[in-house]
């Protein structure tokens, strides 16, 4: 089965002090750290682990720039066949439509069985798997925490709902998923394996690689545009509770009671 | 009639004597020597280990640990056993080869056993004898009646050795009643017929047995001789080619462990022998993935072990119901190699060793990622098996095929972008100098190209972020600062030291923290390094290169407190009674009991009491680095046993002198619901607070203001 996984770089939300830039506009972004999408890694360990099962190849794609090639190679050391940077001064400034838009170009240049996304990106909007589906005339599902291929022509997949439980659908091969984090565990990548990889080339692809009009992508196409950037100010803070260590107990029994969490 | 000198001129049924036993030496010599070829066939397709250097240093070791029997009184009752069946063993090893020998040659004596000095020895070793049959006796009760725990198998690991352990006794029994029926029988019929009688010793085994023999006819004596002979020499041969097969084996072999067993164990095995850490990127795979990746000394450990159960009995993993107990990593390990590398028939390798049992694996993940390299195992072990060396190789396996716990990713990952586990800022890891109050007492230089110092304190991350810890950095500079060092810290340019990283297995990473400390380091020009985390105090005097020497604060305190720089109030709570818990990294790992103890026995009217678990044999609290961060299977934690064991000793403060034993410890003391009546405090933390600060304004004879001025300065 041939695999393209999604793939996006982002900042580390568990490793950076996210603080607005003097601006308001923007994040100030001098000393954060950037990792691959947590939910895109989880993609792309599924995507190993059903060609590990099936047979195929594994394809990362990323659109950005050159930075972005460090989680192109990070997901190649966990064991992506191949990586895929699309890259264009035209791209910059799309919003998730021209995002899909520039995916699917890439797309239609290759065969793929199956499109892998994360659920969202950390600092994004969870558009771009269900955009990319609409546009390739693919099926799509969201959410989805685990997948069987039935005989290479469809999956069985299940879909986290509201409340943990489960939703399982047969799907149509070509198709689009957006992967939940905890459809698996994604094997660890550390510096030696990202070094095993360093010279390995990774072919960049640019608009008229992809032959995409220019109008359709980049600042000048984007619907949606970001006019202000704020966190949100602290509200009321927690309740501390003073009392004996019995006390609290009870206190705490009681406000879980309370809010329908104990039955 | 007459009895005859030699054996060999028995005859038996069909064949001669010298026949019959010539046969049986050449089968058993033949066969012994067949077998261990075959248990050698793995060691030659293992990993390369440097072993072969240092021969007199070797030779020390074998002097102390293999006929010295220095590990073995710390087990009383066994090890006494133990040393009396060694003893015997070697006192009988001439005797055993002269029994042998007077099967095929007439009038055999061994060179220098002729005469009197003969006679002596015969004396001795019928004495020997004696003592390895009672020892026999006194280990087959032991194994039946009383049972100590630390024999017993649990279910998860097989079933009980207490056969097998019986068999062996019983035939080394055997061996000692047929060589002394043998001289017994002899001296008998000598007495009977007239000829010179050769004296066994008063109240020996074979003495009583030739008292039991007296009246016996000749030619029944005869038969005893004959058949004791026979029985003795088929039992020996049986033994010497049964003990390849188990824990016998180590008979042979432990002196070979010893031998070869680490000199300097206080570093950590090399991912490859021979390989530099600039050649590493072209080793194809990292650590023990296979058993043909440990290295031959490890395989020879595994075939040494004697299963008597030491090394789990100490291991916190195991007392705390991890799936993990030392013994078994070695005795599954030797099954294993029994198993792929049979006596007869073909080798089969190359099974990966930590995975599921129907793929063959013989260790699970959680079995490897439950050490905390604590070392009480090793510190144990009276042959001198090496732990630590082989579960980090496991894990160095585990990390290479990308099998790491999801609870260490994160801080792995973390570690290699900002150089913590807890990914938080490089910029603010000086932050805890900036406390309101400390800063009006003390000032932390950090160091840089105009700001230079004789002295560094390598903070290390738990120190530099965690609040409660930040504590900790704080009393030590500022006993630094007290006793006049001229010190600083990195800052923003110290990284992770990497010790538990390198622990982990994660080589490449601990590799690149250590390279860029090693830098800032030089970078900073300092004369000497102090540090109050033990871990960082290890790798930096153990894994790290060409960098000044290191000092725990433990170590600066007790050295001042002699110079007399260093001086105590008395403690104002005089109630209190404080117990010292060894830090493994500082304690076992490094040999630094008496330091801290001093400093405390220097505070007056502190009472301190030692636990039953101390000094080599302390209980780890539970790890550090990132084991903080590993979620483990287990029962109990560690730390909740050791506090329970400060209480049990009567004390109620627990003084450590590391940031991860404080962490542990004062966790413990919560989850044991010990809150109120036992609390922890940091060496550096006791020391900044009972230090006699004077007052430079007043004169020493206005006491009472001294007094008041001390109490009055902050702390």
């Amino acid at each position: 089965m041939e695999i393209l996984v999604c793939v996006r770089r982002v900042p580390d939300t568990s490793e950076n002090e996210i603080e607005l830039n003097t601006a308001g506009n923007d994040i100030e972004r001098d000393e954060l750290v950037y990792s691959i999408n947590e939910a895109d890694n989880y993609a792309a360990e599924e995507a190993l682990q059903i060609v590990a099962r099936v047979g195929g190849n594994v394809t990362v794609a990323t659109v950005g720039g050159e930075d972005d090639e460090e989680v192109l190679r990070r997901e190649m050391a966990m064991g992506a066949h191949h990586g895929v940077l699309i890259s264009d001064e035209a791209f910059s400034g799309s919003d998730g439509r021209g995002i899909a838009t520039i995916l699917k170009a890439f797309v239609d240049k290759g065969h793929y069985d199956l499109i892998l996304t994360g659920v969202q990106a950390e600092d994004g909007g969870a558009q771009v798997g269900g955009m990319l589906a609409a546009l390739l005339d693919y099926p799509f599902a969201s959410l989805v925490n685990s997948i069987e291929v039935l005989d290479g022509k469809k999956l069985k997949i299940s879909r986290e709902i509201e409340g943990g439980n489960k939703e399982i659908n047969e799907i149509d091969l070509p198709c689009v998923l957006s992967i939940q984090t905890g459809i698996n565990e994604p094997r660890y990548v550390g510096m030696r394996g990202i070094r095993q990889v360093a010279s390995v080339p990774i072919p960049t692809f640019g608009i008229s690689n992809l032959g995409i009009e220019s109008s359709a992508v980049g600042d000048a196409a984007a619907k949606v545009k970001r006019v202000d950037y704020f966190i949100p100010s602290l509200g009321k803070g927690a309740e501390i509770l003073h009392g004996s260590r019995e006390e609290n107990i009870d206190k705490v029994l009681e406000l879980v009671a309370a809010k329908g969490g104990l039955k | 009639m007459v009895v005859p000198q030699s054996a060999a001129q028995l005859t038996s049924w069909l064949a001669s004597g010298r026949t019959l036993f010539l046969t049986i030496h050449l089968l058993g010599v033949v066969g012994f020597a067949y077998i261990v070829a075959r248990r050698m066939v793995p060691l030659f397709r293992a990993e390369h280990d440097f072993r072969f250097d240092q021969p007199w240093t070797r030779l020390g070791k074998v002097l102390q640990f293999w006929l010295g029997q220095w590990k073995h009184p710390r087990y009383r009752t066994a090890g006494i056993l133990h040393i009396f069946i060694f003893t015997g063993f070697i006192v009988l090893a001439l005797r055993a080869f002269t029994v042998l020998m007077v099967g095929v040659s007439d009038n055999f004596v061994m060179p220098g056993l002729s005469g009197k000095a003969g006679s002596v020895y015969d004396i001795i070793t019928d004495y020997a004898a004696t003592i390895v049959f009672l020892c026999m006796a006194i280990a087959v009760i032991r194994r039946l009646v009383f049972k100590p725990a630390r024999y017993a198998v649990p279910a998860r690991y097989g079933t009980s050795h207490t056969a097998d352990a019986i068999f062996l006794l019983s035939l080394i029994a055997i061996l000692m009643v047929a060589d002394s029926l043998f001289a017994a029988a002899k001296a008998a019929g000598q007495a009977q017929s007239g000829q010179p009688v050769e004296m066994l010793a008063v109240l020996s085994l074979p003495w009583m047995l030739q008292k039991a023999l007296v009246s016996v006819p000749f030619p029944t004596l005869g038969t005893f001789y004959s058949g004791a002979y026979l029985v003795h020499e088929v039992t020996f041969y049986f033994l010497l080619c049964y003990r390849p097969f188990g824990i016998q084996f180590h008979v042979e072999s432990s002196l070979f462990n010893i031998y070869f067993a680490k000199l300097d164990r206080e570093i950590l095995k090399p991912v490859r022998w021979g390989v530099g850490d600039e050649h590493l990127d072209q080793v194809k795979s990292f650590g023990a993935k296979t058993f043909e990746n440990f290295t031959w000394k490890h395989m020879l450990d595994f075939y040494s072990c004697a299963d008597c159960g030491r090394c789990s009995d100490n291991c916190p993993a195991n007392a705390v119901g991890r799936p993990l107990s030392p013994r078994f990593i070695t005795i599954k390990a030797r099954d294993y190699a029994f198993q792929h590398y049979p006596v007869f028939g073909r080798a089969h390798d190359g099974v990966a060793l930590v995975g599921s049992k129907e793929r063959g694996g013989i260790y699970s993940e959680d079995e490897v990622w439950s050490c905390t390299t604590c070392g009480a195992c090793e510190e144990e072990c009276p042959l001198l098996v090496e732990y630590i060396d082989k579960i980090v190789d496991l894990r160095r396996g585990l990390v290479d095929e990308g099998n790491v716990p999801q609870s260490l990713q994160k801080p792995l990952k973390a570690l290699e972008s900002r150089g913590n586990p807890y990914g938080k800022m490089e910029k603010k890891k000086a932050d805890w100098v900036n406390a309101k109050e400390f800063q009006q007492t003390c000032h932390v230089k950090t160091l840089d190209h105009s700001n230079g110092a004789d002295t560094l304190y390598f903070v290390d991350s738990i120190t530099s972020y965690d609040d409660r810890m930040q504590a900790i950095g704080r009393a030590t500079a500022k006993i630094l600062a007290h006793v006049g060092e001229n010190f600083g810290i990195l800052g923003a340019a110290e990284r992770d030291s990497g010790h538990e990283v390198r622990r982990f297995g994660e080589e490449t990473l601990f590799m690149a923290l250590r390279d860029h400390n090693v830098d800032a380091i030089k970078a900073s020009g300092v004369q000497r390094i102090v540090t109050a985390d033990p871990h960082a105090y290890n790798a930096l005097k153990h894994d790290y290169k060409d960098i000044p020497p290191v000092e725990h604060i433990s170590q600066v305190i007790a050295r001042e407190v002699k110079t007399g720089k260093i001086k105590f109030n008395p403690l104002e709570n005089k109630d209190s009674v404080y117990t010292y818990h060894d830090p493994c990294y500082l304690g076992r790992h490094n040999q630094i009991y008496d330091d801290p103890r001093n400093v405390l026995d220097a505070i007056p009217s502190l009472k301190r009491v030692e636990m039953s678990r101390t000094r080599d044999r302390s209980f780890c609290c539970g790890g550090g680095g990132l084991m903080l961060f590993y979620e483990p299977k287990e029962d109990q934690r560690m730390g909740v046993k050791r506090v329970q064991m400060a209480a049990e000793a009567g004390a109620d403060v627990i003084v450590t002198a590391c940031p991860f034993c404080m962490t542990n410890i004062e966790d413990a003391i919560k989850v044991a619901g010990m809150e109120g009546k036992m609390t922890a405090i940091d060496l550096t933390e006791l020391v900044d607070q009972q230090i006699a600060r004077e007052c430079p304004d007043l004169k020493k004879e206005q006491a009472t203001e001294i007094k008041e001025c001390v109490m009055a300065s902050p702390n």
